[in-house]
């Protein structure tokens, strides 16, 4: 106990027991509703926040994303098709479950850190870290079994004969195999990096489940 | 002097005004090979759904062989060239894709390289998808291996 501090100790101390020492004030049912009324409120904000980050127009507000990323992305499958469906930023690059949503998110805060340092601020520096930016994605995906492809392309739900006769047998193949989409469905929606194929080479190689055709 | 004046210039106008209208009508006359009038705006190509599957013989001996699949939106860049991925040995036996012809590695000395050559990188340059657009103008083509005249 500090005693040479009586201000700072004044407070400090004055806030602690209070929120140590049982209300005589207010009723117990009149705390239990305003503080689920208050845990109703912030937990709709955190959500509604954590929802907004979660959109193609936040992701483009970065100048990293809008110009190398995202211009790569357009009038790929998964930009625009014939039906109009579309799979944004957020549905690849963001788990769904929430445990892992989260995870990523609070990694994410990393990426925020090298936006302040500007690492990739420049086509040039993102050229130069395109290969380790693309080998954690694939690392990622092929960590998860593709979980973020499988929310909308799900093995069980393929109909293989609508498919083509090449892409009906590599898919059959694949999933007798154990094959992930990852392995195969590299550089759909970006441009590769310089390297890919030996970098692909060698991810199949350090993670387990790598097959041999 | 005045009226010299007004005298070439009304010349000059008819001259002028006759030389537009004989261009005009010579502008409307030309005929290309195109449907359209060679002043317009090009018509977009048709668009021909590419036919996969069974890859279509060859024309004559030379000819590049037809893509039997699409390959719009394949990667070919100084980064990388994604017809590689399945058609560059060894990822030609992994994926049971024909194998570029061992000519390909051939540089302009005549020398034999490790990899493609650079005058062969572009892949789409001669080998295209194939699919069953009509020709363009009437003409009397016809297959090498259905033309008795040569076999």
């Amino acid at each position: 106990m500090s005693t040479e501090n009586p201000a700072k100790q004044g407070v400090l101390s004055g806030w602690w027991s209070a929120l140590r020492s049982p209300s005589s004030r207010w009723s117990l049912g009149m705390l239990l509703v305003v503080g689920f009324v208050g845990g109703v409120i912030f937990w709709g904000g955190f959500n509604t926040v954590l929802e907004l980050t979660n959109t193609e127009a936040f992701c483009l507000s970065c100048h990293e994303m809008e110009q190398n990323v995202y211009r790569e992305y357009r009038g790929t499958i998964h930009d625009s098709n014939r039906s109009g469906v579309r799979a944004t930023c957020p549905d690849c690059h963001v788990p769904r479950p929430w445990i892992y949503k989260i995870q990523r998110k609070i990694q994410a805060s990393n990426e925020v850190w090298h936006k302040i340092l500007g690492t990739i601020d420049t086509r040039e520096k993102f050229e130069a870290k395109r290969i380790e930016l693309a080998k954690h994605e694939w690392a990622r995906m092929k960590s998860t079994d593709s979980r973020e492809c499988r929310n909308c392309h799900n093995f069980g739900a393929f109909d293989l004969t609508r498919q083509q006769a090449r892409a009906r047998n590599r898919h059959s193949e694949a999933e007798q195999q154990g094959k992930t989409c990852i392995d195969c469905h590299k550089g759909i929606a970006h441009q590769l990096p310089a390297g890919a194929f030996k970098a692909e080479r060698e991810l199949n190689d350090s993670v387990g489940g790598a097959v041999k055709p | 002097m005045k009226t010299k004046i007004k005298a070439i210039a009304l010349a000059l106008a008819l001259a002028l005004g006759m030389g537009v209208t004989a261009l005009g009508v010579v502008a409307g006359e030309v005929k290309s090979l195109r449907p359209n009038a060679a002043a317009e705006a090009d018509a977009p190509p048709a668009i021909y759904k590419v036919m996969e599957g069974t890859k279509h013989e060859r024309a004559y001996r030379q000819q590049p062989p037809l893509v039997p699949h699409t390959t719009d939106k394949y990667e070919i860049d100084l980064k990388v060239n994604q017809c590689l991925r399945c058609h560059e040995w060894p990822y030609s036996d992994q994926e049971k894709a024909p194998k570029i012809s061992d000519l390909h590695y051939i540089d302009r000395n005549g020398v034999r390289q490790d990899v493609v050559n650079g005058n062969r990188y572009f892949c789409k340059q001669c080998h295209v998808p194939q699919n069953d657009a009509k020709s363009l103008v009437d003409n009397k083509f016809q297959a090498a291996t259905t033309n008795t005249n040569i076999r």
